[in-house]
Order: C-alpha cells, then structure tokens, then sequence
C-alpha cells in the first residue's frame, strides 16, 4: 500500500480562467462557458474533441447537467464533484487519474462558483438536517484562532502579530495589483489594513479573503501526447489530497498553529514530485490564503519555513514576489476573492502563466525567468483548523530527467 | 422520617436592568431598583433545568421518581417542557415528567401535587419557573422578573416538613392574558385587594388550625403573589411577628411570578434553623397556605450546598450584571425588531436527529473509550485515539468544569445578541469541545478560565427551539 502518484504522466494542454470578481451581469453557465471558451482556445481543440469531464461545485448546481446544460455537451461523461474548498483542485486531480490510466484521451476539469448572488456575506454553507447542536462558528472565527496560538506559542507580541497578518495581506494586495484577472486590483496600504474593521478575534476585514464569482478550467492529456495540442505544456508533478479525522477540535493536545492535514499532504506530494527541499526547489507556491494567519501557518506546514519562524519569514519578505519563494504571485484568494470551486483550478492557472513564462512581466517570478527554478505547487485546504480536507499539487513545465 | 421537602435549587439569571433604564428610554417615573432579566438565549424550559440540576447537587439524595414543570410562560403548547428538563437532567425513561402551564397558579398546582406525591412515595422533582414582561412601559415589564426554583420531595429525610395546608379560590378578573398576547391585563388594583384579603384569612386560618399554630408562632412568614398592594396587605394583617416577614426579593429580582414563590422559600431554606415554622402563602386566583416544619437534616443540607459551591438567593440578589441596555432587552424579548445580519436564518433542528442525540444534545453525555479512555464530545462510534469501533460509554460532562483553551469573538455570526464568543473547552479529567459561551463578556474573557456548562436555547427556527448547552465563566458573577 503506497500512494505512488503520477509523475509526468498527464499534461496540462490548455487552460482558462475567468476574471473573478462581482459579476452581476454573468451566472454560472456564463461563467462555465466563458472558462471553458478560454481553455478550448488555449488548447487548440473544439469542445467536442474532449471525451470527459470533471466539474467542481460546492454549491453553485448538482449533477453533470450543470455543465453539459449550458454547453450542450452531447452523451459524454460529465462527473459533479464538492470537496470544500478543495473543490476545484479534486475536479483536477480525479481528471488527471481518469487520462492516466488509459481510460479518456483527453479531459477537462473545471470549476465554478457563484457566491454572490446569495445577499449574504461571507461564505455560506447548508447543512443536512441535523440536530442543532454543531458549532455555527463562521469560518473566519474558527481561522482566528490561529492567530493567538501562534503568537503564544512562539512568544510574538500582539503588535508584531499584526504587523506579520498586515505583511500577508499587504502583499497580497500588491501582487493582485499586478493580476487583471484579480477581483481586487489596488495595492491597499498597511495603515488601511491594519485598521480594518474587527470580523472575528483580531482578524479585520483585510485579513479576510473576499466573496466573489468566477471560473477556470484545464484541458489535460496523457504526457505523451501533449505535444499533439501545445508545445509549452505543463506537467503534473504531484497531486495529494487527505481528509483528517477532524481530530482538532476534540483533542486537547491540537494547539491551533498547524494543519496536520496540510503537512501529511505536504509530505506525500513531495515525494511524489521526488522533492527533498521545497523551499529551494519551488519556483512558486499558491496557497489559501482563506484568512492571513492561514497562510502564516501554511509556510511553516509546507516546509517553507521553520517551525515559529515563518513569522519572521514573513517580516523579511522571502515570500514577496521578488522574494526567495513568491507565494501567491497572482494575488490569492486575498485579491481573488474564493468561488470555492474555481480557486483551485485558478491557482492552477497562475503556474500554467508563470511556469511557461506567461506572466505579465510585471509578476513574472524572476527564477523562472532565469532558469534557476522550474517547479510550481498549489494548495487548498477545506474546513478549519483541526478539522479539514487539504490538496497539494506540484506542477512542472519540463518532464524530469 | 418526615415527608417533605429534601433539597431545593434556584436559579437567578447572569442580567439585572436597571429600572431606571426604562424611565431614561421613555420617559416617565425612573424608578429604582433592578430586575432579573433571563438572557436571550434563556427561557422558562432551560431556568428549570438550571435550578433542577442546583436542586441535585448535593451528594445522596434520592433519585427523582418523578418531574413536575410549572410556568405561567411555557416555551411550547401542545407539547410537554417538563421533557427537555427530564432529558438535561439525565433522568430515566420510567420518570414521569409533567407540565402544570398557563396560569400563574400552576406553580402552586406542582408544588401541591409534589407534596402528595412525596407522602404516598414517589420523590417528585417540582420545577418552577418563569419570564415575566409586559408591553414596554409596563408595571408588568418593570416589576417582573425571570428565575426559577426547583425542589426534591420525599417521603423521609425531609429538611422541611409539610405540617398542614389549605385554599381558597375565587373567580374575578384581577390579572388575565389571552394566549398569544404580549403582555397581561390588570384591573384597578384595589378590587384585587378587597377580593384577595378575606381569601388569604380564610386559607391561612384553615392552614393554622390544622396544624394547631398561632400566628405568633410562625417563624418564617412568606407572601408571594403578583398582587403587590394585597401581598403586603396580608402579611400585615395576618398577625405574624414583623421580624418574621421574609425580605421582599423584588426590589432587586422583580416579582418572579410562578417562580417567586420558590425563590423566597428556598431563601427561607437557607438562613432557616431546625424546628422552626415557616409559613407560605401564594395570592393568585385565590389563597394557598402550607405550613412547614424544620427539622434537624437542614443543617447537612446548607454546609453541603455550601460544599458543593452553590451559591445562596442573597449572593444572588448581591450580584448580577447591571449594564444590560433597555434596547438589548427589548430585542431579548422580542419587542424590538432589529436590521439582522445579512446572514441566514439558522435552520430549525430535525427531530429525528434531535431525539436520536438526545443524550448529547440534552444531556451532554460523551462517550468515553472503554479501551483506552479517551473522551469524545460529540459521542462517537469510533475512537479516534485508538480506532475501537462500537466500544464506547456514556458519559454526562454537563456537570463537569472546564479551562478554555483558546476562544474567538466572531462578530459575523448570527445572534440575537451579537457578538458571539466561541470557547475551546478543555473538560476536567480530558475532552474537549467548541461552543459557544455565554454571560460572558467578550473583553473580559481569557485562555485558562474556568467554566461550567449551562443549558440554553441557541435560538428558535420555524417554531422549533434549539436546546443545547453552553460553557460559561464559572459562577458567573451574580448568576446562581
């Protein structure tokens, strides 16, 4: 029993990605087509060329019909999936097993979600019936309790814990600024941030991810054939996904400074990817940054950064753009806002741009740009601290030697 | 061997307003004093339980063999309370549990039927409880006030006995309300008077002959009613020794309603000494009278509540948080309609999985590994520490303290009292679970504060009330 992975196995041939943002003039379908015109384009094959499918929505339509209504996909496997906020990625991540194994020439995955046409703020979720005893704590309440933990655990006084959340989001910010797809385009300065309005614990309102629509997808391949479609394709590396027993909030060992989810995916997805350093041998990383002190905690779960030192990692600025390991270089969820299904299919995008050197010179990560680097890894993670479902997926734009 | 009273609880809600709060607001007389507000996660079903569970607190009394829930406020129709009181107790399926509801009256009805249960032998639990108000400006809303009072019958054993009782009854429209109204209606107060008097002689001097008493040798006189001029008009004209009158706990409390009663005679209880008599007297829709005897058990009884760290009415009436805004109470209450947060509405608990959990959901039973001891909270099948399926106990944590680990103030969340604080409760002898907490004030509160779990409504969907428990800061000042 081992999970092997699928190492250069399956090409990435084309993707696509809407803008995301509040898009009152568009619903899902549009947004389903808009992403799906984009990534047909980008892969050189009409819709019809592709023989299965994968949509990720958390709740924004159920079935296969939600996609092969609007696209008029005619008698082709069209598979529906959820997975929380991994949502997006697990479309990605069944579609590559799906070309892997023989089974479909070529796929696609995409994701979508409509958040704001609901009138509520911030994210909301539906129950099954149930017993009305689960905690209705929202998700940045349960992420805020983070932020303190870490702060005791690693002695950092609240001051400077604001300041490291502040740094996050401020960065952030300034790569989104430099993203036309991004639902947030403006730089936002540290005072504006740091004197938010409090949501939940010492989170403010620029701690938090915003709510905004979108869609991408991925058209992918056996690697053999990917030359067929593109001759800049994308490899996948690694793909890894775990669901914890949701042991945290039971336990009273759980100190709310790590995702044991996001470490064991971590480690499987490296070595899958044959990776023993990530902090130097990653180009990039995206990761869900839901809430600031997520990402705090994630550099460390990743192995970006000592255990209590991403803190001062942070201060220091390696994970800026023009940093040591770039971290969100299209502006994250923080800029992106989070259409659950289609944050893990737009991270996705951000390596396709940066790894085949896409990007717009303005946040094209310089160690791609000179070869030093060649790896990229997207992350999400779904649920809260203690008790969540967490993807890792490493991608390259040149098969390993 | 006397039958009668073994143990008795109160409850006191964490919230006082201050009366003069309403005269700010509306103007009009600013009246002085406070009264006990239930919280906005309170009703007359979760004061019940809070008083129950400080009735049973103490170590070797008998069990319960039977639950009585008198309220002139009940949270349901049609359906029982007194059931959700039974299942946050713990107590077993062959107890019979039973609301008297509707009238004020009720709570006499429950204290009656309880003492007849306990001489032919039965231990009944008698819970009484209210929420009174009015429409706003209102006597009713100003002199009202919330609690609950529970007491333990028995055959023997008793710290009180029963000696005698006695009624009297009478049909006029001294206070009514029809069902659904948002406050009651009274007459001119002094045609209650004139009815109420001679029925309170008359039942005090049957009271008093069959236990072949003098007035003067009461010991412990209480007149409880919602009629205030004629409460006072009886305990001065009944012929009782003036240090004999119990204190008047409305100044601070407001009148109980059903529960006043309960409240001034486990007061009584508290500061009483064996032998003496004491002497009750309910005004509503006529006159109850019972004529009680202390014995030599009531001593044990106080130093173990004491023991037990419950507190006394009197720490009660001393504490409570007084900032409580008359707009936050108005919204408590329902009378005030706010903006509510562009969240949606939580939906309405099912049954079939409420009555499946009810151990869980009411009584707040774990299940503890038989193989290895771990707790679980919710309950489950399977260990997460060592992965034995189907090898669990129940284990009631509802009584058991807790430290908070970690908390968060999330101002997001739906409430009828924003903001929500959400505690990590890390429980005495392992566990642990997130939950909401409650009186509880979100600048004050602490990692490695000490809490009690309390039961209390989360809040009401489509006509269903969500009964769950809550931690709370230990002994929350004022809140017994």
């Amino acid at each position: 029993m081992a999970s092997r992975g699928i190492r250069d196995r399956v090409a990435i041939v084309g993707m696509g990605c809407t803008p995301f943002g509040e898009h009152w003039d568009k619903g899902v379908d549009d947004l389903l087509t808009d992403a799906t015109k984009e990534a047909t384009a980008s892969a050189g094959v009409a819709l019809d060329d592709i023989d299965a499918f994968w949509l990720g929505t958390m709740g924004s339509g159920v079935s296969g019909l939600t996609l092969s209504r609007p696209l008029k996909i005619a008698y082709k496997p069209v598979t529906r999936l959820e997975n929380m906020c991994a949502t997006g990625s697990e479309a990605f991540r069944n579609a590559c097993y799906a070309v892997a194994s023989g089974a479909y020439d070529l796929a696609m995955a995409i994701g979508v979600e409509k958040l704001k046409d609901s009138g509520f703020s911030g994210l909301v979720g539906s129950s099954p019936p149930n017993d009305g005893t689960n905690p209705s704590m929202t998700a940045p309440a349960s992420f805020s309790l983070l932020a303190p933990a870490y702060a005791a655990k690693y002695g950092v006084d609240e001051a400077e814990m604001k300041d490291v959340l502040t740094r996050i989001a401020w960065k952030n910010h300034y790569n989104g600024a430099r993203n036309p797809r991004a639902q947030f385009r403006k730089e936002v300065g540290m005072d504006v941030i740091r004197n938010s309005p409090l949501v939940a614990g010492p989170l403010g309102i620029f701690d938090c991810s915003g709510v905004s629509d979108g869609s991408a997808a991925a058209i992918l391949c056996r690697a053999e054939d990917a030359h067929r479609y593109t001759d800049h394709p994308l490899y996948v590396k690694a793909l890894s996904f775990v669901a914890g027993p949701a042991a945290g909030p039971i336990d009273p060992t759980y100190d709310y400074t790590t995702f044991v989810e996001v470490v064991r995916a971590a480690e499987d997805a490296y070595h899958q990817a044959g990776i023993t350093d990530p902090r130097a041998e990653l180009a990039m990383a995206e990761v869900h940054d839901c809430f600031t002190p997520t990402e705090l905690v994630l550099m460390e779960d990743l192995g970006f950064a000592e255990r209590g030192s991403a803190w001062k990692e942070v201060l220091a600025g390696t994970f800026d753009l023009a940093g040591e390991l770039p971290v969100n270089p299209d502006g994250g969820l923080k800029s992106f806002g989070h259409p659950i299904g289609a944050s893990g299919l737009r991270m996705l995008f951000e390596c396709w741009l940066q790894l085949r050197r896409q990007a717009p010179p303005e946040r094209q990560i310089g160690s791609v740009l000179d070869g030093r680097r060649k790896l990229g890894l997207t992350h999400n993670l779904g649920g809260a601290p203690g008790a969540c479902v967490s993807f890792v997926g490493v991608f390259g734009a040149e098969p390993s030697a | 061997m006397a039958a009668g009273i073994v143990a008795w609880g109160v409850y006191l809600p964490y919230w006082r307003l201050e009366r003069s709060a309403i005269g700010a607001a509306l103007g009009g007389a600013a009246g002085t004093g406070t009264r006990a507000v239930a919280s906005y996660d309170e009703d007359t079903t979760s004061m019940g339980v809070e008083a129950a569970r400080r009735a049973l607190v103490t170590p070797g009394l008998p069990a319960p063999g039977g639950l009585l829930f008198a309220t002139a406020n009940p949270a349901y129709q049609d359906k029982t309370n007194a059931t959700a009181i039974h299942a946050a107790l713990g107590l077993r399926s062959c107890v019979g549990a039973y609301d008297l509801a509707g009238s004020v009256r009720s709570a006499w009805a429950a204290v009656a039927a309880g003492q007849t249960r306990a001489m032919l032998g039965g231990n009944p639990l008698v819970v009484v409880a209210d929420l009174r108000t009015g429409l706003p400006g209102s006597s009713d809303e100003r002199e009202g006030g919330d609690g609950a009072a529970a007491f333990l019958f028995a055959s023997q054993g008793a710290v009180a006995e029963i000696v005698a009782s006695a009624a009297s009854t009478g049909e006029f429209l001294d206070r009514w309300r029809a069902p659904g109204e948002d406050g009651s209606h009274v007459w001119e107060e002094r045609f209650g008077e004139q009815a109420y008097v001679p029925l309170a002689h008359e039942a005090f001097a049957d009271a008093l002959k069959r236990a072949d008493l003098t007035p003067d040798g009461i010991d412990h006189l209480v007149v409880a009613g919602l009629h205030t001029r004629a409460t006072k008009a009886v305990a001065a004209s009944v012929g009782v020794r003036r240090e004999a009158l119990a204190p008047d706990l409305g100044v601070t409390l407001g009148n109980l309603g059903a529960a006043q009663v309960g409240v001034a005679l486990a007061d009584v209880l508290e500061r009483a000494t064996p032998g003496q008599v004491i002497v009750v007297v309910a005004l509503a829709d006529g006159a109850d009278v019972v004529v009680l005897r202390t014995t030599a058990a009531l001593p044990a009884a106080q130093a173990a509540r004491r023991a037990a760290g419950v507190p006394t009415v009197a720490a009660g009436l001393a504490g409570g948080r007084r900032d409580l805004s008359y707009p936050a109470f108005l919204t408590w209450r329902g009378q005030l309609h706010r903006e509510p947060p562009r969240r949606p509405d939580p939906d309405r608990p099912a049954a079939p999985p409420s009555r499946r959990s009810e151990g869980w959901k009411f009584g707040f039973n774990a299940s503890r590994c038989l193989r290895c001891g771990t707790r679980h909270l919710p309950p489950t099948r399977v260990c997460v520490s060592c992965q034995a399926i189907d090898e669990m106990e129940p284990e009631r944590l509802a009584d058991v303290l807790g430290t908070v680990a970690t908390f968060t103030v999330d101002r997001l969340a739906y409430s009828l009292s924003p903001p929500v604080v959400f505690g990590v409760v890390d429980f005495d002898g392992g566990g642990r679970y997130q939950c909401e907490m409650t009186d509880v004030d979100p600048e004050a509160v602490r990692i490695g504060d000490r809490v009690e779990m309390t039961f209390r409504r989360l809040f009401s969907a489509g006509g269903v009330h969500n009964y769950f428990w809550k931690a709370k800061p230990l002994a929350s000042e004022g809140s017994i």
